[in-house]
């Protein structure tokens, strides 16, 4: 029985204690209230008790077990790359327009692949938001402005 | 209404053009992301909801729950001929249906699962046409404190037939029913959770949560390995079966269709129970049980007919309660919502032409499902060539666009990125997701009938066991934890007595 074993339950427990807590706590800076007249901190302060006693028994009995398995490999630059593409295009989309925005997320979110190299993702990247725009924009009529007011649109 | 009336409704909804292209829409989607790796139905109808806005009810349901049952004749295709089963329902069938293609019968094996899979819809459309009514109308008489436990039982059971940990899952249907307290609190006005951020006080969508759970972690899953496949498709020929072969597969289909449409009712993983309880039942009852797992008709065609006729039926405690037994019909709340129907047992009568239409759009869809892949095989076989490298970045761009266009939003684009990391951390850590969606879905629902329920009762909390409906359900909620912790129980021991030999 090692630690090492049983990692994949013990961080599984640790969140849960970690959302269970912050919800809990956030709950009582708001009215918690009685049973007749609930206040708007009852129910998650309830729950965030509930999730950290399950966080708690995860982990003591994945440490008791000690049979996780491995993790595994994280693939980083994937994971920073396609995140970091969603968050682009939320916060350009509005003041860039659609074609921009979502121009460099794809080509962002493209490079997430292995061995991809620079032609074949500007081309991924032209096909996809031009594909993007005749469903959505045109197809779909969804009013969405193609160039925003940051580039006159 | 009568069920013929209704039916009768449904008909005249239901072949419209625009219902029968858009039902002809959600079906070839369907089958295209049950084909496809690495993209479920799940995370498709949560990129295409936003885009049903502007359609009627009716339409958008249709087109959604094509999408559904669509997938799960993709994934039938994709595990027969590649021995992947796109949807976990289909893991059954690769078994055998995979030992047919590598014989040279993979045409047999196809045309077995789509005609298994039609007559088992077909029948089962008429099982949740039939059951519906009474069970909606006794649902009527359900108060707040009923419908609090229902939808306790409803969340104890879905993790009663999930794979892995139960305090696991338990725990993700928490945390599911916390991040749904994010937001103004319908009782007081209060925003709870929002950090000071008036585009949060809304809640988080659960758009973004389905495309992140479902669809963006997913791809950060991929790509952990290497996803060059090089796919050794059999060659598809002679789809025709014979009178040998409809022989073999009659009792084996009719075994099914009742099994999926009695398993598909319960929540979670119906249809994926039913199509492992029919695989075994047809091993048990052949009399070459010797040929299962080397090619037998049998094994391809129960478990075929038994997860579609469940897929349909799965639908009941959605059309009839309001209460979603999976990530999918939770997806379908997420629809109804949108469109301004809050689903419950009054659908059935202030909604009558969405109901039946909804019913009949059912069969026609698994219509559509027989003539698309039968004749078009090719085009989905086809399919499959598509490198994942073009695949991914495409779902992140209809995810992103869609989720924005809901409401124009940064921050549900915000909580798509959100979603994607806290999916990916739990999945690694050996939690499933869907307990989560159900439970966020579920949440301020379970919070108002909470608050309801105490309101009326003065504030005893004895109310949900003193009521005889409410009590029973909570029993049966216990029983339906006892079932889930059992095994574990039983493993634990194994592993005890194991150590102590």
């Amino acid at each position: 029985m090692t630690l090492r074993d049983a990692r994949k339950d013990l961080l599984a427990g640790a969140v849960f204690i970690g959302f269970g807590l912050a919800f809990a706590v956030t709950a009582t800076t708001y009215e918690v209230g009685t049973l007749l007249r609930m206040g708007p901190g009852f129910f998650p302060l309830a729950l965030g008790g509930i999730l950290v006693v399950l966080g708690v028994l995860i982990a003591v009995t994945g440490f008791l077990a000690a049979s996780g398995g491995e993790i595994g490999t994280v693939p980083w630059r994937a994971l920073v790359l396609l995140l970091a593409a969603i968050l682009f295009f939320g916060s350009t989309v509005r003041d860039l327009g659609l074609v921009p925005a979502l121009f460099v997320a794809v080509l962002l979110a493209s490079f997430a692949g292995r061995g991809v190299r620079l032609v074949p993702a500007l081309f991924i990247a032209v096909a996809l938001t031009a594909l993007s725009v005749l469903i959505f924009v045109y197809a779909l009529q969804l009013r969405l402005s193609l160039l925003g007011p940051w580039l006159g649109g | 209404m009568g069920v013929l009336d209704g039916l009768a409704l449904g008909f005249e909804t239901a072949f419209t053009p625009t219902n029968l292209l858009f039902c002809l829409i959600g079906v070839a989607l369907g089958t295209a992301v049950g084909v496809l790796p690495g993209i479920g139905p799940t995370a498709t109808m949560g990129m295409l909801l936003p885009i049903t806005f502007g359609f009627d009810p009716v339409t958008s349901l249709i087109m959604l729950a094509g999408i559904y049952y669509g997938a799960q004749y993709g994934g039938s295709t994709t595990a027969i001929l590649i021995n992947l089963p796109g949807e976990s329902s289909a893991a059954v069938t690769a078994i055998d249906g995979h030992e047919m293609a590598k014989r040279g019968r993979a045409g047999k094996a196809l045309a077995t699962a789509a005609l298994g899979s039609f007559f088992a819809g077909t029948v089962a459309t008429v099982v949740v046409a039939l059951v519906a009514t009474p069970i909606s109308r006794a649902a009527l008489n359900f108060g707040p404190a009923e419908f609090f436990s229902l939808i306790v039982l409803g969340l104890i059971a879905s993790i009663t037939l999930a794979s892995g940990s139960t305090l696991k899952a338990l725990a993700m249907i928490v945390l599911g029913l916390l991040l749904g307290t994010v937001g103004q609190d319908l009782g007081t006005g209060v925003p709870r959770f929002t950090f000071g951020v008036p585009e949060l006080y809304q809640g988080l969508q659960f758009v973004s949560l389905a495309v992140g759970l479902f669809g963006v972690a997913e791809i950060i899953r991929n790509l952990e390995g290497d996803m060059t496949r090089s796919v050794m498709v059999e060659k598809v020929e002679k789809l025709r079966l014979e009178r040998e072969d409809f022989r073999r597969i009659r009792m084996p289909v009719l075994r099914g269709t009742a099994l999926g449409s009695v398993l598909g009712v319960l929540p979670g993983a119906g249809h994926v129970l039913a199509s492992f309880v029919s695989y075994s039942v047809e091993k048990r009852a052949s009399k070459h049980p010797e040929e299962f797992g080397k090619g037998a008709i049998e094994g391809v065609a129960g478990p075929e007919s038994a997860n579609n006729a469940a897929a349909q039926t799965s639908f009941i405690p959605l059309l009839t309660l309001g209460l979603p037994a999976n990530s999918i019909m939770a997806l379908l709340v997420g629809a109804l919502l949108i469109q301004g129907i809050v689903p419950g047992p009054n659908v059935i009568n202030d909604e009558p032409e969405l109901f039946w239409g909804l019913i009949v759009s059912f069969w026609i869809g698994n219509l559509f499902l027989v003539l698309l892949n039968l004749p078009l095989i090719g085009v989905w076989v086809k399919m499959l060539t598509i490198p994942y490298r073009w695949l991914f970045p495409a779902i992140i761009a209809f995810a992103a666009i869609g989720t924005y266009s809901l409401n124009r939003n940064p921050y549900d684009v915000y909580a798509i990125a959100f979603f994607a990391i806290l999916g990916y951390v739990l999945i690694k850590l050996g939690c499933e997701p869907a307990p989560l969606l159900l439970g966020f879905v579920l949440g301020p629902l379970l919070e108002e009938n909470l608050r309801r329920a105490l309101t009326i009762s003065r504030g005893d909390a004895t109310v949900f066991v003193t009521r005889p409906l409410s009590l029973t359900l909570l029993l049966l909620a216990a029983v339906a934890f006892v079932v889930a912790v059992l095994p574990a129980v039983r493993r634990k021991r194994e592993v005890v007595f194991e150590e102590e030999d």
